[in-house]
């Protein structure tokens, strides 16, 4: 008699199982501690800042000038703010088509060094671990038109030179700091790739080049497309770094002589925080969300896609 | 004959080694002469410095490092960076490595859906945030505090590091979970007496990189603190080379004592640094 009530129960118990109220409570205090923080600092502000967008607003007082699209109309309208766009560009091109295939070239040659590998590693590494403001105080002296290094040598090399500088002149300012920004991240990409190398096994090199491959095709046939995934990586990583500079340019030139090196975060600085226009700051600060996620989401669709199968 | 094409004669294998030696060597000594010359001429008086900006001192200077060590502000700078490092490493592994462990071994309904919620915040970088967050902090009175720089710190370093984590959870077997359900072991006690002294590689690299970003850490800083006793080192640094531009043999030594417990601490934990980014990258 008492067997089909029994059944009836662990038949429902099977269709919906009960909660288990212990388990709900170590998962909710296992997550609320992060979540409460994350939410209100990550997330409510980066709402925050849509809603800001939309206003005429000096961060005191009520929230009162609704002015629509007016803030985003303004900042492409805006010179300055396009010229800083296409200085985060020129970055994005120049990191592509030189610091990469640098830090790509190293790894390489360090894989082949038989004596002093680490050493050389470690030492290739270290800009990487320096922060930006000692990188970018540093190389300001290296920079300085009178007794900086560059113009030392420069004067060893040709004694009547005129004194230059670099970081004074709107045209090879961004250049300059191309340099610095350079030395500072090559290592980083050096470091993903040695460890993309190392995940390819020897034995396929080895057997290309039994097979009569020689080096330059093994590197172009083999060792190139085996890193794919490494490269893809780096390329994603280097976009989104070069969109984002702000630190090393504040400290070496507020974006200066006359905004030929502002870039998107330099140009949020000045007027979010030394101008106080709180909505048309944030009006910059989606349009550089907007930039940086429709990149991802383009890369990651298109591009990365392969390496997540 | 077919040997000759696979392997190179000897002298040819010698010469390439050389030509890579002396690449290798040619970029270290572009990446260590900035930073030799800074440690050295921070020993030299300005018109020597003016001159002779490479090479030795002609005469050892010590004012500019003696000057840097006994004023309070390096040391005091130096103390709110250690400060601000420590609370932000310790609030990030804490609160890290909760939500990881339930996303990695705990099985319940929508956790998918709150995992992606957690990671989300990978999109958005700080200075997406920024304007609002001062607001906030400014509401909450944090503003010229340390804590408005270790908070978003902990906030944003959590996503990255629960995705991380997360993986490390992972790849601990599950008969572990069985063994210790079992013998009685609540999931709290599962978790920390078994599985984060079993992490501790893991962790260990979650706190590396989280302290040499917050030592190296400038934007924030700048846009919250505005007293001088709670500048951290990279504002010290920017703001001792504003003030004394011209005097850059003392601008070099303090820029070179900044830099000493920066290298020091890379040395030790190279391995570390180097486990845990190509770890975030493989991951992500």
């Amino acid at each position: 008699m008492a067997q089909p009530s029994t059944r009836a129960i662990t038949s429902a118990a099977a269709r919906r199982p009960p909660i288990r109220w212990g388990k709900v409570a170590t998962i909710a205090g296992f997550l609320l501690p992060a979540a409460i923080i994350y939410m209100g600092l990550v997330l409510l502000p980066v709402a925050q800042a849509v809603y800001y967008s939309f206003f005429r607003w000096n961060g005191l007082g009520p929230m009162s000038n609704f002015n629509g699209l007016a803030n985003y109309a303004r900042a492409f309208s805006d010179r300055v703010f396009v010229g800083a766009l296409s200085h985060n560009l020129i970055l994005v091109v120049m990191s592509l088509a030189f610091q990469l295939p640098l830090s790509l070239g190293l790894a390489l040659l360090i894989r082949e060094i038989r004596w002093g590998r680490a050493l050389f590693r470690t030492i290739f590494f270290l800009p990487f671990v320096l922060s930006e403001v000692v990188t970018g105080v540093v190389w300001t002296f290296i920079y300085r038109p009178q007794g900086g290094l560059i113009n030392a040598l420069l004067k060893l090399v040709a004694p009547g030179m005129p004194e230059t500088a670099l970081l004074a002149d709107p045209k090879t300012v961004l250049y300059a700091l191309f340099v610095v920004i350079t030395w500072k991240f090559f290592g980083y990409h050096m470091i993903l790739y040695i460890a993309g190398l190392q995940n390819i096994p020897h034995e396929i090199e080895e057997a290309a080049a039994i097979d009569g491959c020689s080096r330059l095709q093994a590197l172009r046939y083999i060792t190139i497309p085996l890193l794919g995934s490494t490269i893809r990586l780096s390329i994603y990583l280097s976009v989104l770094g070069s969109l984002q500079f702000f630190d090393l340019i504040w400290v070496m030139t507020t974006g200066g002589p006359v905004s030929a090196s502002d870039t998107m975060a330099t140009y949020l600085y000045k007027y979010g925080f030394q101008r106080f226009q709180l909505g048309y700051g944030s009006a910059i600060a989606v349009c550089l969300f907007l930039i940086c996620f429709g990149f991802s989401l383009v890369y990651q669709r298109f591009v990365m896609r392969r390496d997540y199968e | 004959m077919t040997t000759n094409a696979v392997r190179p004669p000897a002298a040819a294998k010698r010469t390439v080694a050389i030509l890579q030696y002396a690449a290798a060597a040619l970029v270290a000594l572009l990446v260590l002469v900035p930073l030799l010359a800074t440690v050295l001429n921070g020993f030299k008086a300005n018109a020597d410095l003016l001159l002779h900006p490479f090479g030795l001192p002609k005469e050892w200077v010590w004012a500019n490092y003696s000057s840097v060590l006994g004023s309070g502000s390096f040391w005091r700078q130096m103390l709110n960076s250690v400060l601000v490092m420590a609370a932000t490493a310790t609030g990030v592994v804490t609160l890290a490595s909760m939500p990881a462990y339930v996303f990695a071994r705990m099985q319940f309904r929508g956790r998918e859906w709150l995992f992606n919620f957690f990671t989300l915040g990978l999109l958005f970088p700080i200075a997406v945030a920024i304007l609002p967050l001062y607001i906030t902090l400014r509401q909450m009175s944090l503003i010229d505090s340390l804590w408005a720089v270790i908070l978003p710190q902990i906030a944003f370093g959590l996503p990255g590091n629960i995705l991380i984590l997360r993986g490390f959870f992972s790849t601990i077997p599950r008969e572990l979970d069985e063994a210790a359900a079992i013998d009685g072991c609540s999931p709290v006690g599962y978790f920390w007496r078994i599985l984060l002294p079993l992490m501790r590689p893991a962790l260990a690299a979650v706190v590396v990189l989280t302290m040499v970003a917050s030592w190296n850490n400038f934007f924030l800083p700048l846009l919250v603190i505005n007293s001088e006793q709670l500048y951290t080192l990279p504002l010290g640094i920017q703001q001792f080379q504003g003030q004394f531009g011209t005097d850059w043999g003392r601008v070099l030594a303090f820029v070179s004592l900044s830099l000493v417990p920066t290298i020091g601490f890379y040395l030790l934990a190279e391995r570390q640094i180097v486990a845990g980014l190509t770890a975030g990258a493989v991951k992500g």
